[in-house]
């Protein structure tokens, strides 16, 4: 094999100005990532499952509260405000698990492999990578996550109808509330694959992914109350629950403050990846 | 065209590449050799910008290599065999990289044709065998049809029909006027395929320079040739390029510059008796242990690396 390609054998070296021309531009990387993402069985089984939480749970949790209903009992205190909204979005919780860890996967991944001296030879520039991971994968999981809420709504409010908890999509702050949960997942897969980008490591971001937004708020409680109350509301998870809550009191905040706050927390993890992507040798 | 001025790279304490500069040019095929641990594979990385120099700079073609607008059309790169995610095919692999620069997927089916792997092409790269790995690194090095192409050992783990595959395809791609820089430990390897040779060490530049000359600079091929009439055998082989060494009032001279049979011949003209003839060829690995014995030594001694790279 001494030929290198059909078209080089006829065209020696010093004559190389037919060559093709080549360039790496921001959209090129976001396809080339659009295709890295979806080439992987992990990202299909993982997005399945985030899906499948999103629409299970909920209707489990709703099915519970009908139980409850029929059967006469007492409401425990968490189901007596409940609403099919409430319900609905009961899946968030183990959805975020789900689409955080991708998000992981989708940066620490190529670091665990090796994957990544091939993405950064063909990206040497590097910022565009993780721009293009964060934009793809965080639009991916805002969809995804958009239609499992809207889903596990549709299916819930059937299941509560006529009950305390009953609401139709029509009522005043459903939609606003369901688009704020997808919202919150789409960036709560930003955040993983930020994380993923600043640790390097799987293990390392899924860990830090499920302090940040399980672990810490129990922690908080541990500090005197003052303080809670002043830290509590701006933590990642209560900002982000602000963004999708129907109603919010004096220890929660506005949606917009919310998503503010959660975008700010995105943001943070974000730059912290992108400082020590271009710092730190691959 | 690949220029490293001054280059140097630090771990800490460690000075894993240690003020190099040289020049590796186009059309032929440049050896990079030196021993485990010194430093090869850490200046290959900095030249593809994966790591960055601590002091010194490296360009290819002119520029840093993250400041072409096609970087994997100036220069492809094998590093290590696992530069892939062993979850994606290898055509998945190559078409995420061709994105990324508008590649079209022809040039991908090619380089996939060109290295052999039309078979295994959809299926995980993660159960492909050292062999398959190493095509698909190289496949992947070719996708830009790059002016440069660089291999980190590229032949290691290779079967011998695999090893000569590389070396027709190096040499095929060096007459095509490419610039191939080949990093290798084995000198034997490298002797039969590589024109010029970088000589490393310990981080240090030990010998910039071509096989010939390496030769050359280890002694030459000498004849031994041995007659009890030697000082007239002196006067007969004397001439231009010729060397001629042996104690006063001993049999034997050393030659070199001229070969075991133009010897025989001069010395049967004028009827000189030779006892002895014989001719020496000087080892390119001997040549090659010579230059590095300092670094090897220090590498017995030391186990110096950090976790996780290889140097």
């Amino acid at each position: 094999m001494s030929t290198i390609t059909v078209t080089d054998s006829a065209a020696p070296a010093p004559a190389r100005t037919a060559r093709p021309e080549y360039k790496v531009t921001g959209r090129r990387v976001l396809r080339s990532e659009w295709a890295k993402l979806w080439s992987l069985r992990s990202t299909w089984i993982t997005l399945g499952l985030g899906l499948l939480f999103l629409v299970a749970f909920g209707v489990i949790a709703a099915a519970h509260y009908k139980s409850q209903i029929n059967s006469g009992e007492r409401l425990r205190p968490d189901d007596a405000t409940a609403t099919a909204l409430s319900l609905s979005v009961f899946g968030t919780n183990f959805a975020q698990l789900a689409l955080g860890v991708l998000g992981v996967l989708v940066t620490a991944g190529e670091y665990s492999t090796g994957m990544i001296r091939s993405t950064l030879a063909a990206v040497p520039r590097r910022l565009p990578v993780l721009w293009s991971k964060a934009a793809v994968f965080g639009l991916v999981a805002l969809v995804v996550s958009t239609i499992g809420v809207f889903i596990a709504f549709m299916i819930t409010s059937g299941i509560v109808s006529g009950t305390p908890a009953a609401l139709t999509i029509s009522h005043s702050g459903v939609v606003r509330s369901l688009l704020g949960a997808g919202l919150y997942l789409g960036l709560v897969g930003v955040i993983g694959t930020a994380l993923g980008a600043l640790l390097r490591s799987v293990a390392g971001g899924i860990s830090v992914l499920v302090a940040s937004l399980m672990l810490i708020p129990g922690l908080i409680s541990l500090l005197p109350t003052s303080w809670q109350d002043n830290i509590s509301p701006y933590l990642p998870s209560n900002a982000g629950e602000a963004m999708f809550a129907l109603t919010h009191d004096s220890t929660t905040l506005a949606p917009t403050a919310g998503l503010l706050v959660f975008l700010s927390w995105t943001v943070l993890a974000l730059a912290g990846a992108a400082y020590r992507l271009l710092r730190t040798d691959a | 065209m690949i220029e490293a001025h001054q280059l140097t790279k630090r771990y800490g304490e460690k000075t894993a590449v240690d003020r190099l500069d040289f020049v590796v040019r186009p059309g032929t095929v440049t050896g990079f050799l030196g021993p485990n641990g010194a430093g090869k594979s850490t200046t290959m990385r900095m030249i593809v910008g994966l790591d960055a120099p601590s002091g010194g700079s490296v360009t290819v073609n002119g520029k840093h290599y993250a400041e072409h607008t096609a970087p994997l059309q100036e220069v492809g790169a094998l590093l290590e065999a696992k530069s892939i995610h062993p979850g994606r095919s290898a055509f998945d692999h190559l078409m995420a990289q061709a994105y990324t620069h508008g590649i079209p997927r022809r040039r991908v089916e090619e380089v996939i044709e060109l290295t052999g792997l039309q078979s295994v092409a959809k299926k995980r790269a993660g159960a492909f065998s050292l062999g398959m790995g190493q095509r698909l690194g190289i496949a992947a090095a070719l996708l830009g049809d790059p002016a440069t192409i660089m291999l980190d050992e590229p032949v290691n783990g290779l079967d011998p029909e695999g090893v000569l595959w590389i070396r027709n395809l190096l040499t095929g791609l060096a007459a095509d006027g490419r610039t191939v820089f080949v990093s290798s430990h084995l000198m034997s390897e490298m002797a039969l395929v590589a024109d010029h040779l970088i000589v490393v060490g310990r981080g240090r530049l030990l010998a910039d320079t071509t096989v010939q000359e390496l030769v050359q600079q280890a002694g030459g091929d000498t004849v031994t040739v041995a007659s009890d009439r030697s000082a007239r055998l002196r006067e007969v082989l004397a001439g231009p390029g010729v060397e001629i060494t042996g104690e006063v009032g001993s049999e034997e001279l050393h030659v070199t510059g001229l070969s075991a049979r133009a010897i025989g011949l001069k010395a049967a003209e004028h009827g000189i008796p030779l006892f002895e003839l014989s001719s020496r060829t000087v080892s390119l690995e001997q040549a090659f242990m010579d230059l590095t014995r300092d670094a090897v030594e220090y590498h017995a001694t030391a186990t110096v690396e950090a976790p996780g790279r290889a140097a």
